[in-house]
């Protein structure tokens, strides 16, 4: 048995097996299986070098046609190795003398004879040590490769152990069976975190090297909320977090008793919850929960969910599709956010040096108008079925924002001369997540119908933190008075200006912050569904004068800390089970 | 004939392999001027995978040492260079084609040069 602690950023308990995912470049560590499961991993490696034979093929034949046979060559020394039956039989071998996983054997064996050539001492040799990598991580991403496929077609519950979960494995994650995430880095609002709570299931992050420490098939406790990750559990551990799993469940269930009663305070101040989503099949649960639309609807995942991507057809269905589910409830789309995440990053020829600060979002989009427009027609196809509105992401001058309008308003004349149907009047906004859009917030809510505050990129720019590096996670902090005066401000110039303000940042469903958003005359929080209960709750536990006492008394705080015990202290008196 | 190490173990074997096995075996040298790299050991390999007969190759010199004939990677680190003294043996039904065939690869410097 043995007992990690990380950051739990999901809550709830789950006790089920393993399924570690391997991060490419990475160590392969050290992995066993029991004996009677070699045989599978013997025929994985089989499978693997299969493909990677075909690949190979295929790639030598491109080579050798656009650039020569001698360069072809190269890839005929990969296939004879591949080929060789007696480095083969060692990898096998060592797969079921050792019982370890087809990663590690492979790994083994290859390095021992990148050692080889290296001790060689001979200059064309040791050059072929780089054909000996690049054979093993061809392999390793077959093998790897196949794993993740595997968590797309589970047949029983699982925890995922990885280091780091990359958008496109959660979007290729099988959602009815993946019941928990541990994971080696990240913090409250990495991706793993975001992925969790919109899954509504446990997860616990930065537990510094769980992946070599479990072992697939393992037995695993993931206590989100205590932020615990329990390997090989004894029988009184399972027991206790069996019944602590039971608690969770009944607090969840009454939670959802109160999801159809209106988010109103004691004194008759009404707001609106919405969820955020990733897929249209979040809409139903978010219902569940007690949503009345979608406040976010973050389309990037239907590109990260497929190899290509998506044409307007796929746009449209899947548009179609979640005004379907939401019967006339609002759908707020965000149009693509991709760039400064390590899907994009890994597949670009040039990897960015600084990518958040570089080509993302609507930087990317502007910079690819055909993408941009297939994206828009859909939504504006699509804006006759339900109530549609559209929101541009990152967006930092009004410069960009004019931009961005100019190219709907090119689509609807397309549309138009097309004869296709749509509504003209699509409400159009931006949301606010950097600091030069908060600070002209005044200028920009003259030019469109709504914002939405998007608290973690906004957190992420004005303190200058990386959430995803745990060496300063700890400095990203919503209740910076800094943070704080930018999301007055905004809430406020909209306000002025008789536009909507929502926020869809992690900040609006953490109960934390819920008085204090309430004070601040915020009037339409979206969050993750299952965060919709707990704090409908603390609305309909308080009152707008008490919240705009606490809202009064935050805003003369100067620290992040005075900000965040005070607002526990005043969440904890109105309802206790919170904190 | 010279004797290559290894070739104890084999006569084990051939001793009651004697009726079906043929075996035959070729002294020779390396003679292309980069040794046997890569591609050199590639064709080798290629060739040997034409014949049953398992194939197995002495390097002779200061750092004796064998490789099986049919494995790329055990042959390129032989690291045989030029000049380096190799017997190559071949056992079964067409030990004696494979032999020659792999020899005269072997002196037509691989067909490079």
């Amino acid at each position: 048995m043995e007992i990690k602690k990380g950051i739990g950023v999901s809550p709830g308990v789950v006790i089920s097996t393993a399924v570690v995912l391997d991060a490419e470049d990475l160590l392969i560590p050290r992995r066993s299986v029991p004996p009677e499961q070699a045989p599978a991993e013997v025929e994985r490696l089989t499978a693997a070098i299969t493909q990677a034979n075909e690949d190979l093929a295929r790639l030598r034949d491109r080579v050798t046609a656009e650039v020569g046979k001698e360069v072809g060559a190269i890839f005929d020394f990969h296939i004879g190795v591949l080929r060789d039956q007696s480095v083969i039989k060692q990898i096998r071998q060592e797969i079921t003398t050792n019982s370890v996983t087809a990663e590690y054997a492979t790994s083994v064996v290859m390095r021992k004879y990148a050692n080889t050539l290296l001790q060689l001492n001979d200059k064309y040799l040791s050059d072929r040590v780089k054909d000996v990598y690049d054979i093993e991580k061809r392999l390793l991403r077959l093998l790897i490769g196949q794993k993740h496929e595997d968590l797309l077609h589970l047949s029983r519950d699982v925890v995922v152990i990885a280091h780091d979960l990359l958008p496109s494995q959660t979007a290729a994650l099988n959602r009815q069976h993946v019941k928990g995430f541990a994971t080696d880095v990240g913090g409250r609002t990495s991706h793993t975190a975001i992925v969790a709570r919109a899954m509504g299931i446990p997860a616990v992050v930065g537990l510094g090297n769980i992946t070599s420490e479990v072992s697939g098939g393992d037995t695993v406790i993931i206590d989100g909320a205590r932020g615990v990750v329990i390997v090989n559990p004894d029988r009184e551990q399972l027991e206790e977090h069996q019944e602590a799993g039971r608690k969770f469940d009944l607090m969840e269930t009454e939670l959802r008793q109160d999801a159809p009663l209106p988010a109103q305070t004691r004194d008759g101040h009404q707001v609106s919850l919405l969820a955020n989503i990733e897929f249209p099949e979040d809409i139903d649960d978010s219902l569940l929960f007690g949503g009345e639309g979608i406040g976010l609807y973050r389309t990037e995942f239907l590109y990260l969910a497929s190899e290509h991507e998506p044409s307007e057809e796929e746009h449209y269905s899947a548009y179609a599709d979640a005004l379907r589910r939401l019967e006339g409830r609002p759908l707020v789309i965000r149009t693509l956010d991709l760039g400064a995440d390590k899907y994009t990053q890994a597949k670009a020829q040039n990897p960015e040096r600084n990518p958040f600060l570089g080509d993302r979002s609507i930087r990317m989009c502007l910079h690819d108008i055909p993408m941009f427009k297939r994206q828009l027609r859909a939504i504006m196809r699509a804006s006759t079925l339900g109530d549609v509105r559209v929101m541009f992401p990152m967006i930092c001058t009004l410069l960009e924002l004019r931009q961005a309008k100019m190219v709907l308003n090119d689509v609807m004349e397309e549309l138009e001369d097309e004869g296709v149907a749509f509504r003209r009047d699509i409400p159009v906004g931006m949301m606010v997540e950097v600091p030069s859009a908060a600070l002209m917030a005044g200028q920009f809510a003259k030019e469109v119908n709504f914002f939405s505050i998007g608290t973690n990129d906004l957190i992420q720019y004005t303190l200058a933190v990386d959430r995803t590096n745990e060496k300063v996670a700890g400095l990203f902090c919503p209740a910076h008075p800094s943070v704080l005066a930018l999301v007055r401000d905004v809430i406020r110039a909209g306000r002025r200006n008789g536009i909507s303000v929502s926020i869809c940042g992690e900040m609006a469903g953490d109960p934390l912050y819920t008085l204090l958003l309430l004070g601040l005359e915020l009037n339409i929080f979206s969050m993750n569904a299952p965060d919709l209960p707990e704090v409908k709750k603390i609305i309909r536990s308080t009152t707008m004068e008490h919240a705009r006492l606490v809202a009064r008394r935050v805003m003369s705080f100067e620290s992040e800390r005075q900000v965040m015990h005070f607002l526990r202290e005043e969440t904890r008196k109105i309802i206790p089970e919170v904190f | 004939m010279c004797r290559g190490a290894g070739e104890a173990q084999n006569e084990v074997r051939d001793s009651f392999s004697l009726n079906i096995m043929a075996r035959a075996s070729r002294e020779t040298s390396i003679r292309n001027t980069l040794g046997l790299h890569a591609r050199p050991a590639m064709q080798f390999v290629d060739v040997a995978n034409q014949f049953s007969s398992r194939v197995m190759v002495y390097k002779g010199g200061d750092e004796p040492a064998e490789a099986d004939g049919k494995s790329v990677m055990q042959m390129i680190i032989l690291a045989a260079t030029e000049g380096t003294p190799l017997k190559i043996e071949a056992e079964g039904e067409d030990a004696q084609q494979a032999v020659d065939k792999l020899a005269q690869l072997v002196e037509d410097k691989f067909g490079e040069e």
